[in-house]
């Protein structure tokens, strides 16, 4: 819930460059941009927004996106200083999104998969009724279609702004996770910078396979909440994707030049396909070679990445 | 617990309940003096005892949401182990969750009431000072929350309904809870609720505080006591992040729509139980009767539902909980 504590940015003025939020480097925005907003320096992994999340997931052109124009409603009429409802109105003009969620179906590397990622832009990607109800559509839809789901997580928790009502979407989640459990449909949450509060305690942490990106803040409480608590400094590191996977909380970290190949090689053991074959580029038809040439081009970031798996697995 | 309490109420950050206690002791004094003397008073206490009925009901009515929350947190509200004491008839505590510890914040145990077996999973608070801190001041930890799952796993062998008693003001937030999965935890217990083969019944006694209440709070039948909150997080908490500062805690009490009222209005609870005058902490043995009258009638209701419907109905119940509109 301490999602305000990550919206400032720190851009320089003009917008060309951009200041790593850990290491301090100056960097090229549109080197930037170019390596997803990963950092050069340090490989620190800035949050993505969700469309671009999707673009580097999904095989170009696959995405279909459902449920767009699920909008929440002011059920609490919330104002602390600005009412809820024009709030909303506020950040849905800022983000051209209707909220902190993106649903829908898409291939990864040929393989059919329900997809949902969390846009950290829409009020800290905070959990309210549409995320909530989002998820749950997607997982029924899912279950049904046999389709295993892949949702990023990208939160600073549950959405105070709509009270209880944010509260229960955790146990909505995770009621309608047990539906993919009942027909053997297999779920993959990825955990990115940062993932807290009550999305980490319902459907982020209780996906089949959990993987996260190099570290990300995840947990529970926050950290500023702990160190206040127990009024101790918090261990460096703490509560940091490798932290979490040296206590064994989480699958595997995985980063994002690697995600999609990754992906698709979970989801290919998900569904009886050959997860070698996964890692090798889509296969082209021969009339369509000439315009995957020129999509290639520029398509230039997603290259790199495929390259380097491909020394990982003949290594 | 049944007498009123001695403590001045400002103590607990209950300035309203000031001229009410200041009339109890009137009250009291009037009492003392009448049965120490042949000076005839009866009348003057019963106009009193008139008097202070009128003003509790008038004050209890008028509360603001945060006095609500104050009156949730009283030190003589009845917790847990007060309903295990007054409510049941046998108790067998089980420990532990199996895996790394016992943790106290959070009870387990085999309970029967008027020969109805369940299972009784309550935050646990303590009593006594030696006793908040063995309880955490009921904050349970991962460990307390897979103890619940254990303990609810063999309440599905055992086919006994289960019960649950939520007061916290929230998970723990500590290094060893984040260590062990705090969230993970939470999470775990919330979806396999929604698998289990019984009814499940909860109750929110004092504080409903987020993630930690609902890690035992997904039910067949939710149920809030009147002066109960519930909410998706600590009043405090809000006010610290919307409003930059703690003081403003009045506020956002106010905004989070946490009463009891409140979540019935929004679907999210099916009944308000409500409370003898003046609160749970003037009456004990009034508000465990009325509880325990509350989850006897739901244990009969829910005996008679087969199961895949039990499941399918607990499905639809949170899965109904905010719906969008589409835009």
């Amino acid at each position: 819930m301490a999602w305000t504590r990550f919206g400032k940015k720190k851009d320089m003025p003009g917008g060309l460059w951009i200041k790593c939020e850990s290491c301090g480097a100056m960097l090229f925005r549109k080197e930037f941009e170019q390596r997803n907003r990963v950092c050069g320096t340090c490989g620190y992994h800035f949050t993505l927004p969700a469309r671009d999340r999707i673009a580097i997931t999904a095989d170009a052109g696959s995405f279909e996106e459902m449920w767009i124009n699920l909008q929440a409603q002011d059920l609490l009429s919330f104002n602390d200083r600005v009412p809820y409802g024009e709030k909303l109105v506020q950040t849905r003009l800022k983000t051209g999104e209707h909220d902190a969620m993106v649903t829908g179906t898409c291939t990864v590397k040929g393989i059919p998969c329900a997809i949902g990622v969390m846009n950290f832009q829409f009020l800290g990607g905070s959990m309210g009724m549409v995320v909530g109800e989002k998820i749950a559509l997607l997982c029924e839809m899912a279950a049904e279609k046999n389709l295993p789901v892949i949702l990023f997580a990208c939160s600073g928790g549950a959405r105070m702004h709509e009270g209880a009502v944010s509260l229960m979407q955790m146990a909505k989640t995770c009621g309608a996770l047990t539906k993919l459990n009942q027909k053997g449909v297999v779920s993959i949450s990825v955990m990115t910078h940062p993932t807290t509060g009550g999305v980490t305690a319902s459907f982020a942490s209780v996906c089949d396979l959990l993987i996260a990106e190099p570290g990300a803040l995840i947990g529970f409480a926050g950290p500023r909440v702990i160190a206040t608590t127990i009024k101790k400094e918090l261990p460096k590191g703490f509560q940091r994707s490798e932290f979490l996977l040296e206590k064994g909380q989480i699958d595997r970290i995985v980063p994002r030049a690697q995600m999609r190949d990754e992906l698709a090689r979970l989801l290919a053991y998900a569904t009886g396909r050959d997860p070698v074959a996964a890692y090798k580029p889509l296969p082209v038809p021969v009339e369509a070679e000439v315009v995957a040439a020129t999509a290639a081009v520029e398509a230039e970031p997603e290259a790199k990445p495929k390259k380097k798996a491909k020394q990982k697995k003949d290594a | 617990m049944t007498e009123p309490s001695a403590k001045p109420g400002v103590q607990d950050g209950l300035a309203f309940e000031r001229p009410l206690n200041d009339l109890q002791t009137k009250i009291a004094e009037l009492r003392k003096l009448n049965s120490g003397s042949h000076l005839e008073l009866a009348g003057e206490i019963e106009l009193l005892e008139d008097r202070l009925r009128r003003q509790t009901a008038e004050v209890y009515a008028q509360l603001s949401p945060w006095e609500r929350v104050n009156v949730a947190r009283h030190a003589d509200r009845p917790l847990t182990s007060d309903y295990v004491q007054m409510m049941l008839d046998d108790f067998v505590e089980l420990h532990g969750d199996r895996v790394f510890g016992e943790d106290r914040a959070i009870v387990t145990g085999l309970a029967c009431m008027d020969g109805v077996r369940f299972l009784l999973v309550g935050h646990r608070k303590g009593k006594t000072v030696k006793d908040r801190l063995a309880c955490n001041f009921g904050c349970a930890h991962p460990e307390g929350y897979r103890k619940a799952m254990q303990k609810m796993r063999l309440a599905e062998k055992m086919k006994l309904p289960i019960v649950t008693f939520i007061n916290t003001p929230g998970a723990y937030p500590g290094i060893g809870a984040e260590e062990r999965g705090q969230a993970s935890a939470i999470a775990r217990n919330i979806l396999e609720i929604f698998e289990l083969k019984v009814p499940v019944i909860c109750i929110v006694i004092g504080e409903g505080g987020s993630g930690g209440a609902l890690g035992i709070g997904v039910g067949d039948r939710v149920g809030m006591l009147e002066n109960s909150y519930y909410s998706v997080i600590s009043p405090e908490g809000c006010a610290a992040i919307l409003w930059k500062s703690g003081d403003k805690a009045p506020e956002a009490a106010d905004a989070l729509k946490l009463t009891s009222k409140d979540l019935l209005r929004l679907g999210l609870v099916d009944k308000v139980i409500e409370e003898p005058l003046g609160g749970a902490h003037r009456d004990a043995k009034g508000a465990v009767e009325r509880v325990k009258q509350q989850i006897l009638e739901w244990v009969r209701e829910l005996a008679a539902v087969p199961v895949p419907e039990l499941l399918a109905q607990r499905y639809r119940k949170f899965r109904s909980m905010g719906t969008p509109i589409s835009g």
